[in-house]
């Protein structure tokens, strides 16, 4: 059973990093994606949206597998930043997984 | 077994705070490709290396430490490898740089050198020790703390140097220094151009036409995140090269598996390979504009039959005379 957590619905609501609303879940970039990986971006956005915080530290390999590239952006109809979308879950992860928030 | 993550990503961010760099150089062995060419130091206008052509011959023996560690119990130490990386600089403990490919990466930022004074742009500057590298690598990897404690160190330097305009050489510090910095530096104000739009827009004239093919292997970056498609184009074209488009080029251009090699080597391998079949579809000598592709296609084409060159040593071919 998945497990909604708010706080992390309001970090990403708070946060100027992350911006997939407009992503109409059509699926163009996963299409087009070098690395093959079917979870990026589509449904990792749709973890996001949905506050499910352990699916998206789950695909944590996923995540950090992106190439940041772009060829996504370039067909995305909905001109979603996906790759630094994809970077403000890495920096995320940095803090509440990896503790690398302070130096 | 994958490279375990967070204690990598703490080494690399350790040295960045630390040391200025993810892989700590001496300036020595960072500004010696600048011997002999009379650069004057500092400048309103430089030409900023960002160190990454100095980088890839010193990463290329990392990445042999790192498929070790990768293959075997040798991971399972990196995370108390950190700690004592905090106190020991541990990067100085890896095999040295093979002296020719430092040599050839060392010749492709003279290269650039000498196309811009051919194109007749002589007045810039270099930095040569206080240059530092961008914290590009770590700010990819999520690490924004660290990146952008950095990147206020860099802005500082420029600002003391008095640098007003930089000409960059690779399509990652140019990012960093056009479209990262200026959001998160208050008070930053520098004009960025790349070597490749200073040389279109000068008034560069080849002195050979070269009258041969090449297959260009555009960067993401210079792509996509700097809009950099025309200019190599139009540069390669006045010089007689016919400019031969792979399957993915252009704005659609295909990644060549460099961003993920820190972490994961072997994917960054096989997106290589990948490319370097596209690639070799439409010709065998292929250009890259960028010195993470190269440095990544290289090692795929390797045994292939195709042969990956820098841009700037067509261009110098060309427009050397």
């Amino acid at each position: 059973m998945a497990r909604v957590n708010t706080d992390f619905i309001d970090e990403v609501r708070r946060s100027d990093g992350f911006d997939a609303t407009a992503c109409m879940h059509c699926g163009q970039c996963t299409a087009i994606c070098p690395m093959g990986l079917d979870l990026l971006p589509r449904r990792l956005f749709f973890y996001v949206g949905a506050g499910l915080e352990d699916k998206v530290i789950e695909n944590l390999e996923t995540i950090f597998s992106c190439l940041l590239c772009r060829l996504c952006e370039e067909n995305c109809p909905r001109d979603v930043h996906i790759a630094e979308d994809v970077r403000f879950l890495r920096n995320y992860i940095n803090r509440k997984v990896h503790k690398l928030a302070r130096i | 077994m994958p490279l375990p993550i967070a204690p990598l990503l703490g080494f690399l961010s350790d040295n960045l705070t630390k040391r200025r760099s993810v892989m700590p150089m001496s300036s020595r062995k960072t500004t010696r490709w600048a011997a002999g060419l009379d650069i004057p130091a500092g400048g309103e206008t430089v030409l900023y290396t960002g160190l990454m052509y100095q980088i890839i011959p010193a990463l290329t023996s990392s990445e042999k430490t790192m498929s070790l560690v990768q293959d075997s119990w040798v991971g399972q130490l990196l995370s108390f490898g950190r700690t004592v990386n905090r106190f020991v600089n541990l990067t100085s403990f890896m095999p040295p740089a093979d002296r020719q490919e430092q040599k050839r990466y060392d010749q492709y930022l003279r290269n650039i050198v000498q196309l811009l004074r051919k194109a007749g742009v002589t007045e810039f500057g270099y930095l040569y020790g206080s240059e530092l590298y961008t914290g590009a690598l770590v700010r990819d990897l999520g690490v924004d703390d660290a990146f952008e404690q950095h990147a206020r160190k860099v802005h500082k330097m420029l600002d003391r140097q008095g640098v007003r305009r930089v000409i960059t050489v690779d399509p990652h510090t140019t990012d960093m220094l056009r479209n990262v910095y200026p959001k998160l530096v208050p008070g930053y104000n520098l004009e960025v151009k790349s070597y490749l739009e200073v040389l279109r827009e000068s008034e560069a004239r080849p002195k050979n036409r070269l009258e041969s093919e090449a297959v260009i292997h555009d960067s993401c970056l210079y792509a996509r995140y700097l809009d950099t498609v025309e200019q190599p184009r139009r540069l390669l074209e006045k010089a007689g090269v016919t400019a031969r488009d792979p399957e993915f080029s252009g704005k659609m251009t295909f990644c060549c598996g460099g961003p993920v090699e820190s972490l994961f080597p072997d994917k960054a391998g096989e997106i290589a390979g990948r490319r370097i079949k596209q690639l070799a579809e439409a010709g065998n000598d292929v250009v890259t504009m960028c010195p993470i592709c190269l440095h990544n296609l290289e090692k795929a084409a390797s045994g292939n039959g195709v042969s990956v060159r820098d841009i700037s040593e067509l261009l110098l071919q060309a427009y050397g005379g």
